[in-house]
């Protein structure tokens, strides 16, 4: 996927001589130590990631840990003190007032956590408001404004005022009025953190819906960890001004980089993060070739491997059934003394396969009844591993004990 | 006893005779004054020269209009922006202000009070929003206005009497200097108070200055530009009867002559006179203060009145 914004060694130091906090930070003083000496503040240090095309980047850190900082910087509403920033590779630092401006015409919009509508204008001209700052004639723009409140469901309310609208609609009101301009960057700061929890849940659905109907590259800020599992293609974590770690929201729970990282689990359910991939493993059970493969031998092999349970499947990997000691011997029993048997017969019915992509959560149950380790397999129905009852016991104390 | 009360009064004397300084400041003043007429002259004309023809027209064209027009107007006005009550409160006042035979001296004012005004928001408006943006102007332009508000009413017509003789033209730029701290002031504070996400979300869009300008802070400061005009309004009124003690005219005329005269009703008359036209103002423009979206139209007013009607009979 291309690289639509990349972020550079870009800093921002609050105060009167930028550069001179600027030095402080290069011979390692800290955001604490600058500030008792000499007052300025350090917004945002050293902070360099790039985001892709069409992705939800999240970026995560606690009150005060330069996360509005940063997103203002990536439209210039507050200027970077160092480093750079590319839009498709061109430098905005460098850009003059009329080029930025031109910019944020077109390019890049934002939503806001206390919606910033015009409370003076209707929802339909609150909508349209990007398009008529860029001087887009009356039809053009409500004909655009109108889909744009369409996408988010509020097209009835075209001819209310803000003040008429609930939270929720008054955010929706403030995502169609940054579609509507159609840009390739959305930046979201908090967008939803002041709404109630069940609304919060709402506009978060309604954010992944619409982004896959068209994806754009969204630049979404929050300070919880539950949001940005939710919709985060990849997280960045921010403390006391950089960013301290980036990656895929499993990349995260699996291998915090940090203390203050691992602390944002605490109290939280991760199971949600993993998928039966992550916690598949291939060393539980005895795997058989099915071709070739008697009940009596297999027999023999399981009870030489000391293991309960073999899973079969055929030459191209492809999941065929589940056995036991117990199945095997029930279906030998009923056999004639000559008799091979076929496998299939000892196969224990009630063991399903599960797909990687199942979230822990979901498995739970399945795990819980499965009389032996529940079978991973693929799209494609190649086997890929088992998990037992032991490991998935295993991998939610782990999350817990980061949390504790 | 006696004694140390004059050895400490002996002792004050000496000390002021020694260290109290005669300071020139009324001579500084008289000195300076001289100098600006002197080199200012043209300056000075011109300013008079424009307003003598906006006061004198705008009395001009109050007066020329007929009385029942002035009636009718007021009253929709009133009834469309406030209410049925206060409409009937209009007709009542303005007959009164008949009754006392005082129609031109109240059209005076009102000229004088709307020729004030404009120049006062002409100059204050821009004047508050260049505060807004520069901490620079504001911290300098802040105590001037405090030092504007703190000064006496009166003390305003000595300048002005001294650059621009007696009469209406002298009355009338009193009255623009002391009614225009309020609108410079709550401009300045109605755009510094615009919550700074929604003037960030009008950058954000790409609003150049100009625009953020119209489209943003100037609408949501609306209500407070508005508070101040109000209070503009008013203050022309009480300067501009004021200002009649310089042959400014109007309804101070009535009244000045009460004081003087000991004619108790005429001053009486005259000061009815004025606090009829300052409610009358007063309500009007605070009704535009408030947020003017979800205002009933004339005809959903009137239907209200016939529908209030019919409640009583109903009762
Ligand atoms: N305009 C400003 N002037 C001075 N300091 C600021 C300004 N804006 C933000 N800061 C400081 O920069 C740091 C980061 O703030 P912010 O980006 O708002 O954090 P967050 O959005 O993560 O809560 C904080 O210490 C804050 O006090
Ligand atoms: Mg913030």
């Amino acid at each position: 996927m291309s690289i639509k914004l990349s972020v550079e060694h870009v800093y921002k130091v609050f105060g009167a001589h930028p550069k001179r906090a600027l030095e402080r930070i290069q011979k390692g003083q800290t955001k604490d130590e600058i500030f008792a000496a000499t007052g300025m503040t350090v917004g945002v240090s050293d902070a360099s990631f790039d985001v892709a095309e069409g992705e939800i980047f999240v970026v995560m850190g606690l009150s005060g840990s330069g996360k509005s900082t940063l997103v203002r910087m990536l439209n210039r509403l507050i200027e970077p003190t160092a480093g750079s920033i590319r839009i498709d590779g061109q430098d905005i630092t460098r850009m003059t007032r009329k080029q930025l401006i031109a910019l944020r015409r077109r390019e890049i919009s934002m939503v806001f956590q206390s919606f910033a509508l015009m409370p003076h204008q209707n929802v339909l001209e609150n909508t349209a408001f990007g398009l008529a700052v860029a001087g887009v004639g009356r039809e053009q723009r409500e004909e655009k404004a109108l889909a744009a409140l369409d996408a988010v469901g509020l097209k009835p309310n075209a001819h209310s005022f803000p003040d008429e609208l609930s939270g929720g609609m008054k955010q929706r009101v403030g995502l169609a009025r940054a579609l509507a301009v159609d840009p390739g960057i959305l930046l979201m700061d908090e967008a939803f953190s002041a709404l109630d929890p069940l609304i919060r849940t709402e506009m978060q659905d309604e954010l992944l819906r619409l982004q896959s109907e068209h994806a754009r590259t969204v630049v979404f800020i929050t300070h919880d960890l539950d949001e940005a599992m939710r919709v985060g293609d990849r997280i960045a974590i921010m403390q006391g001004g950089t960013v301290v770690q980036v990656g895929t929201p499993e990349e995260i729970v699996r291998e915090p980089a940090n203390e203050y990282v691992r602390s944002f689990f605490r109290g939280v359910d991760v199971s949600h993060v993993f998928t039966a991939a992550d916690v598949a493993r291939r060393d539980q059970v005895t795997v058989m070739e099915r071709p070739g493969v008697s009940l009596r031998a297999a027999l023999e092999r399981l009870r030489g491997h000391d293991g309960s349970a073999a899973v079969v499947h055929d030459r191209g990997g492809k999941y065929q059934g589940v056995v036991s000691i117990d199945s095997l011997i029930a279906c030998i029993d009923g056999l004639g003394r000559r008799d091979e048997g076929r496998i299939e017969d000892a196969f224990i019915r009630e063991v399903e396969p599960v797909s990687v992509d199942t979230p822990l959560t979901e498995l739970m149950t399945q795990v819980a009844h499965s009389p032996c380790p529940v079978p991973v397999v693929d799209a494609h129905g190649r086997y890929k591993g088992t998990i037992s009852r032991a490991t998935l016991l295993h991998t939610l104390d782990r999350t817990d004990k980061g949390a504790a | 006893m006696i004694s140390l009360y004059a050895g400490i009064g002996a002792f004050w004397q000496s000390l002021k005779e020694a260290f109290v300084v005669d300071l020139p400041i009324g001579e500084g003043f008289t000195a300076v004054v001289d100098f600006m007429q002197t080199h200012f002259d043209l300056f000075f004309t011109a300013i008079a020269d424009a307003i003598s023809f906006v006061a004198d027209n705008l009395t001009a064209f109050f007066n020329y209009l007929p009385p029942q027009l002035v009636f009718g107007v007021l009253a929709v006005l009133a009834l469309w922006r406030v209410g049925w009550q206060f409409a009937l409160f209009v007709l009542l006042g303005l007959y009164v202000v008949m009754g006392m035979d005082l129609w031109p001296e109240s059209m005076d004012t009102l000229g004088l009070v709307i020729a004030a005004t404009l120049a006062a928001l002409g100059v204050g408006l821009p004047l508050g929003v260049a505060m807004a943006k520069s901490d620079l102007l504001a911290a300098l332009v802040r105590p001037v206005l405090d030092f504007m508000q703190t000064l006496p009413a009166f003390v305003y017509l000595i300048p002005a009497v001294i650059f621009f003789g007696t009469g209406r033209v002298p009355g009338t730029i009193a009255t623009v200097i002391f009614s225009m701290p309020p609108a410079v002031r709550m401009m300045n504070l109605g755009i510094r108070q615009v919550p700074a996400e929604n003037v960030e979300a009008g950058r954000a869009f790409g609003c150049n200055p100009l625009q953020l300008l119209f489209k943003v802070e100037l609408p949501l400061a609306l209500p407070s530009i508005m508070a101040g005009i109000n209070q503009t309004i008013m203050l022309a009124l009480s300067m501009v009867v004021i200002a009649s003690m310089i042959g400014a005219g109007g309804l101070g005329d009535p009244v000045l002559a009460g004081i003087q005269q000991l004619r108790l009703g005429t001053g009486f008359e005259g000061g009815l006179g004025v606090v009829i036209l300052a409610i009358i103002l007063d309500r009007l423009t605070q009704s535009f203060a408030q947020r003017s979206r979800h205002r009933t139209g004339i005809g959903t007013r009137i239907k209200q009145l016939f529908a209030r009607g019919e409640g009583v009979r109903a009762d």
